[in-house]
């Protein structure tokens, strides 16, 4: 009788599970040198010149070196150059790169190969969504176009071991841009299936929509400092599932944590939640195309200073973002950030502004200011934002607005076309570690410019602050810029990112940096105590 | 010969239409929605999405991109897909079956029997507590949607118990495959209990095996060679779309697991505007549910014999 049948069954499962759950602890703690990182969602490509999104580039760090690279607190250290030197004009670098450097396949690595690396990503014809991260080496835009031949590059390769890299103007941040996968070397057969790499690690297994395991290369030339030998990489598309995951002792290191649980973390996990000040900055754009934000200055002014930042800080977000006023954010190392007098004006003062500002463009009890829209994609923070946004609008300025949510990739495409946007959700990460990265966002003719601000005098400055040899006066070119930019109002600041995440309190060797980037070669397991 | 050849060229023939409607209605509707596959967040410089563009062949007339696609099926090729550019569609599938496969294999083989098994102790204790309590048991299985049941199964099993992993994925560990194959097989294992139970309530008041039962048969007889073709029948027309449907992977216990199988294609690939992969899963997916009918439809003969007739 199959009612009969059930305990004794039962019984056999109980020690099938007890005997999955020995093998279990067994694995466990053979492989206790393995880091188990998060990645969030499944990575576009491992072509260093042509992967597009942040779970590409964690694991390009791994798998390749760049001549310069990051040390954990986010400084620049010399990689697989071993130093470089910069001529008397400021436009030419020479990099040295270290004696014996070789691919994960036993070739030796060449400087020809890091300016092959170099002319692939402006080569039109690789269709590289990050090549004009390198506008600064000289020809690299003509060549982007169309107009010169790759090989004209201002690259040029002295030795095996020498590399000369022209720049058509002093660029200070340029060592930066070195640390990006786009200037990784490339090995001359590169198109195989699985073509070797420079790193720290070498791809051992890609079960796509699953993981990656890279296993550490014996070629490297610092191999014997790598302390971690096998370094995993997970899809987490489901910031939930990853962090449930997380606590199973499936991962060592998430990638994002569950929105909204930040106190139960902080609460539940003080020494593994890890928040750091990040190069992002979350603002509203506004579209300068059309009216009314066009005609009205004043309106523009009175809806920045009607936002009460602190409190969609604290009591929206509370994560630990900190309030913006300008567009270049506070964790930008060696940059005091703007903030204009009024961000420390009490709520009363700034609203009595805001309506005065409303009323120098005309706007009162006779001609009511115009119905707005605020625009954005699906997801929780976007929406929640714009709701408290729209409120301290209503409550204190009495302006209406429609909040309009879209589907992301319907966004992205009103958002770039600029046709029907008005106020739109926008953020920006910085590529590299310097205030250009974010003021050149705003440039009459940058294709990511979405608010239409055309402002010869703005671009003048950053041309001046790009021509600009001296550090100082650069520095203040920059400010000025920002300042001007403010004050023309193309956006609203709201606030800077934090990156955010679960981390094994046994994991040592890294640090939270401003750019969230993190090389496991660092890293090592504490030893478990006795 | 030709009699029986005849309805099946015919089958096949009617199955080609079918995909080819499926196919273009899919192709329309993709190129239809606004927004496209290179928007993003940081959407490329004009020139890159230019050439993005030639090199998928986005900047022809639609019709044209049409033919090409189409052209392309016929010679077997479903394309390179958009997020994933080093990728080809057909590999994007093939090695994501697998996964979706064996798990969706083993979620129905344990519903087929656990609900076959529920379904019939039930009808045969019908009314009475057992039934009930098995019943409503059922109904909570097929209630509970996926993504409530798997990370509830997660939190018992892996952060509870501590038995299993929380998710991720490995051919060599089997303890991987538990918690999913369970998230996927309970709401069926309800339906099937259910419609077991209704299937063989019905046919144990049939006349033949009222004689049956006259004629002194054992119960296990009666269930066995004379109930389970008639009940079959329904589990069958069930299990057809059923199996498609399951073996091809399921999003939220793929997503919820990280299972590198096909399942998540279905709605990632649409959220990415991958046009290629849509109309791969797509296409793939339709023909495996016709597959199936078309086997479901073959076996109704052999287990009712007033349907060979015909």
């Amino acid at each position: 009788m199959p009612t009969r049948c059930g305990p004794r069954r039962a019984a056999r499962y109980r020690w099938l599970g007890a005997l999955g759950l020995l093998a279990g602890l067994i694995a466990g703690s053979a492989s206790a040198a393995v880091l188990r990182k998060g990645n969030g969602p499944e990575v576009d490509s491992l072509d260093p010149q042509r992967a597009r999104g942040v779970p590409a580039a964690n694991v390009l760090r791994d798998l390749y070196e760049g001549l310069v690279d990051t040390a954990p607190d986010g400084r620049l250290r010399p990689a697989a150059a071993q130093g470089w030197t910069l001529s008397e004009d400021g436009r030419a670098y020479t990099f040295e790169l270290r004696e014996n450097l070789r691919w994960s396949n036993g070739d030796a690595l060449t400087a020809e190969h890091f300016a092959a690396g170099l002319r692939r990503a402006v080569d039109p014809a690789t269709a590289s969504q990050y090549g004009q991260l390198l506008a600064p080496i000289r020809h690299a835009e003509a060549i982007r176009r169309g107009e010169r031949a790759p090989a004209e590059l201002g690259v040029e390769v002295l030795g095996p071991r020498r590399l000369r890299i022209h720049l058509h103007q002093p660029t200070p941040y340029f060592l930066g841009l070195l640390t990006h996968a786009t200037s990784y070397p490339r090995h001359p057969q590169a198109g195989l299936q699985a073509p070797p790499s420079n790193g720290a690690y070498r791809l051992h297994e890609h079960v796509l929509q699953s993981h990656l395991t890279l296993h550490r290369n014996p070629h490297y030339w610092n191999a014997a400092a790598v302390r971690i030998d096998t370094v995993q990489y997970w899809v987490t598309e489901d910031v939930n599932a990853e962090f449930q995951r997380y606590r199973a002792g499936g991962l060592d290191w998430t990638e994002q944590v569950p929105a909204g649980q930040i106190e139960r973390l902080r609460r539940d996990y003080p020494d593994q939640l890890q928040v750091h000040p990040y190069l992002g900055l979350s603002y509203y754009g506004l579209n300068l195309d059309h009216a009314p934000l066009r005609d009205h200055p004043g309106l523009r002014r009175a809806l920045t200073l009607a936002i009460d930042r602190e409190l969609l800080v604290q009591r929206v977000l509370g994560n630990g973002e900190a309030p913006a006023y300008g567009f270049v954010p506070l964790a930008m190392r060696g940059y005091p950030a703007l903030r204009p007098d009024w961000a420390d004006w009490p709520r009363e003062r700034r609203l009595a502004a805001a309506r005065a500002a409303l009323a120098a463009d005309g706007f009162g009890a006779q001609r009511p200011p115009p119905r707005l829209q605020i625009r954005f994609n699906t997801h929780d923070d976007h929406r929640k934002v714009a709701v408290v946004v729209a409120a301290m609008w209503r409550q204190w300025l009495g302006i209406e607005t429609e909040l309009v949510n879209e589907e992301a990739r319907v966004f992205f495409q009103n958002r770039r076309e600029r046709r029907l946007t008005q106020i739109f959700r926008a953020a920006w990460i910085a590529d590299f570690d310097d205030p250009a990265s974010f003021l050149e966002l705003l440039r009459a003719d940058n294709p990511l410019n979405n608010t239409g601000h055309a402002d010869p005098g703005y671009d003048a400055l950053l041309d001046a602050a790009a021509a600009e040899g001296d550090a100082g006066r650069r520095l203040a070119l920059l400010q000025q810029a920002e300042q001007r930019l403010i004050e023309a109002l193309p956006l609203i600041p709201l606030n800077s990112y934090v990156s955010k995440r679960l981390v094994t309190p046994r994991l040592r060797g890294w640090q939270g940096n401003a750019m969230d980037q993190h090389y496991s070669k660092d890293a090592w397991f504490e030893e478990a105590r006795p | 010969m030709s009699r029986r050849l005849l309805p099946a060229l015919r089958g096949l023939l009617g199955a080609l239409a079918t995909l080819w409607l499926l196919v273009t209605l899919t192709f329309l509707i993709m190129r239809s929605a606004p927004g496209g596959p290179f928007d993003s967040e940081r959407s490329p410089p004009r020139e890159v999405a230019e050439r993005l563009a030639a090199a998928y062949h986005l900047d022809e007339p639609l019709v044209q991109q049409y033919g090409r696609y189409l052209g392309g099926l016929l010679r077997g090729d479903l394309g390179p897909s958009f997020q994933y550019p080093d990728r080809q569609v057909a590999e994007l599938i093939a090695e994501g079956l697998p996964v979706s496969a064996l798990i969706g294999g083993l979620a129905l083989l344990l519903a087929l029997l656990l609900g076959g098994l529920i379904g019939t102790v039930a009808a045969l204790h019908r009314d009475r507590p057992q039934d009930r309590l098995l019943m409503t048991l059922a109904l909570l299985g097929l209630c509970l949607p996926n993504f409530v049941l798997a990370p509830l199964l997660v939190l018992l099993f892996a952060i509870a118990l501590g038995w299993l992993p929380a998710g991720g994925w490995s051919w060599q560990d089997p303890r991987t495959l538990v918690l999913p194959v369970l998230a996927l097989a309970l709401p069926q294992i309800g339906i099937l209990a259910r419609l077991v139970r209704t299937a063989l309530l019905e046919t144990l008041h049939q006349p033949f095996l009222r004689t049956a039962r006259a004629k002194g048969v054992p119960l296990h007889r009666q269930l066995r060679v004379h109930a389970l073709r008639p009940v079959a029948l329904p589990v069958l027309s069930y299990l057809g779309p059923a199996a498609a449907a399951t073996l091809t992977g399921s999003v939220v216990v793929e997503q919820i697991f990280g299972l590198p199988g096909i399942g998540r294609h279905f709605v990632q690939a649409a959220l990415n505007r991958d046009y290629t992969l849509v109309l791969g899963v797509v296409l793939f997916y339709g023909a495996l549910v016709l597959l199936f009918n078309a086997l479901v439809d073959a076996l109704y003969p052999r287990l009712d014999p007033r349907l060979r007739r015909r």
